[in-house]
């Protein structure tokens, strides 16, 4: 039986089309992938994410714990609800997962980790903390909801549905969270645009997601979800890296805190790494296809992978994400196999999107200024 | 499943209809299109190309997937519809409007021996 989360019955009146992911029943879409996109650049949409989990990490060895955990140095975390984007490396130097570290002090962090994932980083993480971290614990949060709410009209919809909120999250930083009503609210999300995450207790999930539909945010599915974080050059787990690919291939060096000194778990393979993979955006020129992951890209120095692609909605043509030989640089023409056809495709820098504009020259526009 | 009963069907999901002149276009069906989600690109096969029954002449991609896209008899390619190129969406919005190709059947006696729409309805919900 897949899991489900406390809006399943939610998205299935909705009319959604439900998928299995990660063995979660969620929803695909609810009617089309491509208008709920739309609605997120151009407007709110709301996406359960329920089915990611959040784990707490207290006590007084939640620190030093963390700090060796985890790739990012959470010693950034230094005013009370910030967030952080961090790697969990193995100590081959391979990406266990990646996730979002809260830090509420010295002694109270929350990890936010991918649904996939969640059974092998409590399998990780626990045997760590009973080895190195005696004074410190992890509890699962099983019963929570959580709810992104995205788009340039994200927040005001937020405060349509709980005028309570407006107070305590109008000051609120990016990348920064706070209790308020009940709530974790977090100016954070996975598209790009501006918004919230919200975690809440399971129980209020449905009436909380009822309230911001009311307020006018679309109800968006995974599907959006892929193609919005994409566009946002934003990785995805189990595609664009895993367990046996480095963060150094994968284009997220800079999530790496390699100050001198700082021991983590992971960081003696990346010191010895050789061969760095260039990681890098593709956009389709010609057409007369799709870029998906796993297809075989030709440029100048040698061979390379599309790891994530899709048609983006905003752009209106296809786009990828690669590992390519060291010292591809954007700008450069590679061709990629297509089915059964070569198509040329440029490399440009990552993102595609953000905040609703194109970030990167599209070709009919380079045209005219070459 | 609401479908034309005045067209012929594949298993494979492609719709076929008689333009009257020996001709038939073909599509894919709309429950075709729902599972396939938001489509996003077309290739027709190009008219001239000679094919045979069960044969892939072209694809379908949509957000989600590739999927490939058959010949329901044997026959000669003699039209395709270029529309598509620039708004694949329309698949989306009318099925069974958007013909995606037009094949003159070697045997036009074969057609008749495709699904007919309760066939195809029983087939597609198994």
């Amino acid at each position: 039986m897949p899991k489900t989360t406390p809006l399943n019955a939610t998205h299935r009146a909705t009319g959604a089309r439900m998928v299995d992911f990660g063995g979660w029943d969620m929803p695909l879409h609810y009617g089309s992938q491509v208008d709920e996109h739309h609605a997120v650049r151009r407007d709110a949409g709301l996406f359960d994410v329920s089915h990611m989990l959040a784990i707490d990490v207290e006590g007084r060895g939640a620190r030093a714990f963390l700090r060796h955990a985890l790739a990012n140095d959470v010693d950034k975390l230094a005013t009370p609800g910030r967030a952080l984007y961090s790697c969990m490396l193995n100590d081959a130097g391979g990406v266990i997962d990646d996730l979002i570290v809260y830090g509420f002090g010295p002694e109270r962090y929350r990890l936010v980790v991918n649904a996939g994932t969640a059974a092998k980083d409590l399998a990780w993480l626990e045997p760590l903390r009973a080895r190195i971290a005696h004074d410190a614990r992890l509890t699962p949060r099983h019963d929570l909801a959580m709810l992104a709410v995205q788009g340039p009209h994200a927040r005001a919809r937020t405060w349509q549905a709980f005028p309570a909120l407006r107070a305590q999250t109008e000051a609120l930083a990016p990348f920064h969270a706070v209790e308020a009503d009940g709530m974790l609210v977090a100016r954070t999300g996975y598209t790009g645009e501006d918004g919230f995450e919200i975690t809440l207790p399971a129980t209020r999930g449905v009436d909380a997601w009822n309230a911001l539909v009311a307020a006018g945010v679309k109800p968006c599915g995974l599907g959006a979800r892929d193609t919005l974080r994409l566009e946002a050059g934003m990785n995805l787990y189990g595609q664009d890296m895993d367990d046996h690919v480095s963060p150094l291939d994968a284009g997220l060096a800079w999530t790496l805190d390699m100050k001198p000194g700082r021991d983590f778990i992971g960081r003696a393979a990346l010191e010895r790494a050789r061969d760095k993979r260039a990681f890098a955006g593709l956009v389709l020129t010609g057409g007369g296809g799709i870029l998906r992951a796993h297809q075989q890209v030709e440029a100048s120095r040698g061979a390379g992978e599309i790891t994530s692609g899709g048609f983006s909605p905003t752009l209106g043509r296809s786009i990828a994400f690669a590992r390519l030989p060291a010292g591809t640089e954007p700008g450069e023409q590679v061709q990629v196999h297509v089915r059964d056809k070569l198509l040329p495709a440029r490399v440009v820098k990552l993102p595609f999107v953000r905040h609703g504009r194109a970030l990167i020259p599209l070709e009919d526009e380079e045209r005219q200024t070459s | 499943m609401k479908l034309p009963t005045d067209l012929r069907y594949t298993a494979t999901h492609e719709w076929v209809r008689s333009e009257g002149d020996g001709t038939f276009s073909v599509g894919i069906t709309d429950h075709a299109q729902e599972q396939l989600g938001d489509i996003v690109f077309v290739e027709p096969p190009k008219p001239g190309r000679r094919v045979k029954a069960g044969e892939t002449v072209g694809v379908v991609e949509s957000v989600k997937a590739a999927s490939d896209i058959y010949a329901p008899v044997a026959g000669e390619i003699v039209g395709a519809n270029a529309d598509l190129a620039s708004a694949p969406e329309k698949v989306n919005e009318d099925a069974f409007g958007a013909w995606m190709y037009r094949i003159k059947p070697d045997n036009a006696a074969d057609t008749e021996r495709l699904l007919d729409a309760a066939a195809y309805e029983k087939a597609a919900s198994a």
